[in-house]
């Protein structure tokens, strides 16, 4: 669980020096965009699915207390079990209840944000039950130590050398002279180790994409094929996810799936779509027996009916951070947040308060990609003025910005003074900078010249040319 | 309770108190219609486009396709895959109604054994209960016939697809499970072997379910 938010100041300039890193974002960066354009080209209905994709989920918030119901309803009578949890440690405890109650020793893992989200793994272990990751980038980075930095690619900061590094350090029962050839041999030897960590399993826990009010199914989608295992084998499967993830029908469901892939990684459908409803039923081949869902709100309920209810559409594909300039720039750690990128920088205030994660909505350049790309169209860079607005409201904000942002909008409020100042400002920067053409050096602005040369003004300000420009016509 | 607290919480967030009966009415209507989307229109084909474009995009995604007359031509079909991938000669086959008169006898070197995959079997083979061109998808429902773990634990997964079961989207597949019953325990939707991207974004197949997929399309 990553809560340094208040950090991310420090967290990005470190982000930005790590030349791992950059180099990993510079690889990975052209490929989120390029797989999931292909991807959308290939179906013309995209655009006009993202609008469906948004007015389904408008329909289960306004709805949602009585499809969680229905949902629950339907669990139960498929055999399942739901455990409502209003908080991270209520859900942390019905888990543990669960795999104590199965007599768990060690339990597999699908990949799921909302574990990390409520501190899971940590909270297993000091309780004496080991959980094992099994998402390939989620396993080296349990064995690693060390957060997701992404929502799907959770390792991709990470490169080639520092996997095999890792593996040699913990895989010590293999020849510690083998060789790795290929990325292919790092994938075989995971899936070795963690075949038999799958089999040897007492309980199964995933997260889930979609949970279907009309059936009382949880929906995963994987490539690995590892969370199926993971529901597969053990005799219990715990799902553990927020309350948002309700969806009506079926229909809906796939109408979901449609813009999920293809805005995450770019597939048209991901290689396991897989629904689980209940325990095992009684002429089935296989199978767990136990099938409970841990449903999580966290916050999630005080979003409906502000103005940041949009965000509950969010379907977790990645594609508004894959897109983005800042994530692209300082990588997902700086965040200091479960949930990274601009729907991290919406969720982590509503999850951690605006006083620890104040700085996520300010680190945004307002540029709308991830509008833009969002399958269910919310208005991320709307959502991060409001947290801003916010932040302001509160007086959290430094002394300086504060007096700089209310003298700014003192003369924002005067335009004609605003114009008249700031064309006796360019003029003036203008006359001093006339002979070099750029300044390395200007009060109040070190922390632009810090980086790079401010250019001299040349000639008038915008307002003045445009006047001029509407006179000559 | 935690249950009354989150539902209350959201209905004051909504304003207002639990839906009134006509409105939870409308609300089950809604579900019950199964109203469908947009759907695709690269689906809707006659059955011989529906197989050209399964094919297609099964191909894209890595797994093989191969076109029999028949089951009967099942048992050469798996022999020579196996043979061309290097792939010692045994399979396990799902109990399904559809392979138990498939004449494996007529490739005595092939050690056929009917029932649940163990972690030990490399090869397995299974029936698909629908084929989705759409995005040349395999739809994989739990049951007495179809064990999951013939999905999964396999090196190599062979599936039996009856051409006739290709449809154009996923809402006929769905249609039909309903048809055949309540929703069964697992439904998987298979596209491919078994991937991963997460080492360098680079893609690998065979993470941990099947590295290869081979898709037998059966016309008779």
């Amino acid at each position: 669980m990553l809560e340094s938010s208040e950090a991310f100041v420090g967290q990005a300039a470190a982000g930005l020096a790590d030349a791992g890193l950059q180099r990993a974002l510079a690889k990975a960066k052209p490929q989120f965009v390029k797989k999931r354009g292909g991807a959308v080209e290939r179906l013309p209905e995209f655009e006009a699915l993202r609008d469906v994709a948004a007015g389904i989920k408008d329909h289960v918030i306004a709805n949602l207390d009585y499809y969680l119901e229905v949902y629950a309803a339907a669990v139960e009578r498929s055999g399942g079990v739901v455990h409502w949890c209003s908080t991270a440690e209520e859900a942390r405890a019905a888990v543990l209840k669960i795999c104590r109650d199965a007599g768990a020793r060690t339990v597999t893992k699908g990949k799921s944000m909302v574990t990390e989200e409520i501190g899971l793994n940590d909270y297993l272990e000091a309780n004496g039950i080991e959980p094992v990751e099994t998402d390939l980038g989620e396993y080296i980075l349990q064995l690693r130590k060390e957060p997701p930095s992404h929502i799907i690619g959770p390792a991709f900061h990470l490169e080639r050398a520092e996997w095999e590094k890792s593996f040699r350090e913990h895989h010590k029962d293999l020849a510690a002279d083998r060789v790795f050839h290929e990325r292919r041999d790092i994938l075989t030897e995971a899936r070795a180790k963690l075949r038999s960590r799958f089999l040897a399993a007492d309980v199964g826990i995933t997260g889930a994409n979609f949970l279907i009010a009309e059936t009382g199914s949880s929906v995963i989608v994987t490539n690995e094929g590892n969370g199926d295992l993971t529901q597969t084998l053990p005799r219990v499967h715990v799902v553990v996810t927020g309350i948002e993830k309700v969806v009506p029908t079926i229909e809906d469901t796939l109408a979901l799936l449609r813009v999920l892939a293809r805005s995450a990684t770019g597939q048209d459908m991901s290689v396991y779509t897989t629904f689980s409803t209940g325990g095992r039923r009684v002429d089935d081949l296989d199978g767990p027996e136990e099938y409970h869902v841990v449903l999580l709100d966290n916050g999630r309920s005080g979003m409906v009916g502000t103005q940041f209810q949009e965000m509950l559409r969010c379907i977790r594909c990645a594609a508004c951070m894959n897109h983005c300039p800042v994530y692209g720039a300082v990588g997902g750690h700086a965040y200091g947040s479960t949930y990274p990128g601009p729907m991290g920088s919406v969720l982590t205030p509503m999850l951690r308060g605006i006083e620890a994660a104040g700085h996520l909505p300010n680190a945004s350049t307002f540029c709308g990609k991830c509008e833009s790309v969002c399958p269910v169209k919310i208005p991320l860079p709307n959502l991060m003025r409001h947290w801003r607005e916010r932040e302001f409201e509160r007086h959290l904000q430094p002394r300086a910005m504060r007096y700089g942002l209310a003298f700014w909008a003192w003369f924002a409020k005067r335009p004609g003074l605003y114009r008249l100042g700031t064309r006796v400002a360019a003029m003036g920067l203008g006359f001093l900078g006339r002979k070099r053409g750029y300044f390395d050096r200007l009060p109040f602005a070190a922390g632009w010249t810090e980086g790079r040369n401010f250019p001299a003004p040349e000639g008038d300000t915008f307002f003045a040319k445009y006047s001029a420009m509407q006179r000559e016509k | 309770m935690s249950r009354a607290e989150i539902l209350g919480a959201i209905r004051r967030g909504l304003r207002r108190g639990e839906l009134p009966a006509d409105q939870t009415a409308m609300l089950a209507a809604r579900t019950s219609m199964h109203r469908r989307h947009i759907i695709p229109a690269r689906g809707k084909l006659d059955l011989a486009g529906r197989i050209d474009l399964f094919t297609h995009y099964a191909e894209r995604e890595f797994a093989t396709v191969a076109r029999l007359q028949s089951y009967d031509e099942i048992p050469e079909a798996v022999a020579t895959y196996l043979a061309g991938q290097n792939i010692p000669p045994a399979v396990v086959v799902a109990p399904h109604p559809a392979l138990q008169n498939v004449p494996f006898d007529m490739k005595p070197m092939l050690d056929v054994r009917y029932g649940v995959s163990g972690p030990e079997d490399l090869v397995s083979v299974q029936v698909a209960f629908a084929g989705i061109a759409e995005t040349g998808t395999l739809m994989l429902p739990s049951g007495p016939t179809r064990p999951v773990k013939n999905n999964l634990l396999p090196d190599t997964a062979i599936v039996v697809l009856p051409a006739e079961y290709i449809v154009g989207c996923y809402e006929e597949a769905f249609d039909t499970l309903r048809e055949a019953g309540p929703m069964p325990r697992n439904v998987m939707l298979v596209t491919g072997p078994s991937r991963s991207a997460d080492i360098e974004q680079t893609l690998e197949l065979g993470a941990h379910g099947p590295r290869r997929l081979n898709i037998l399309i059966v016309d008779g």
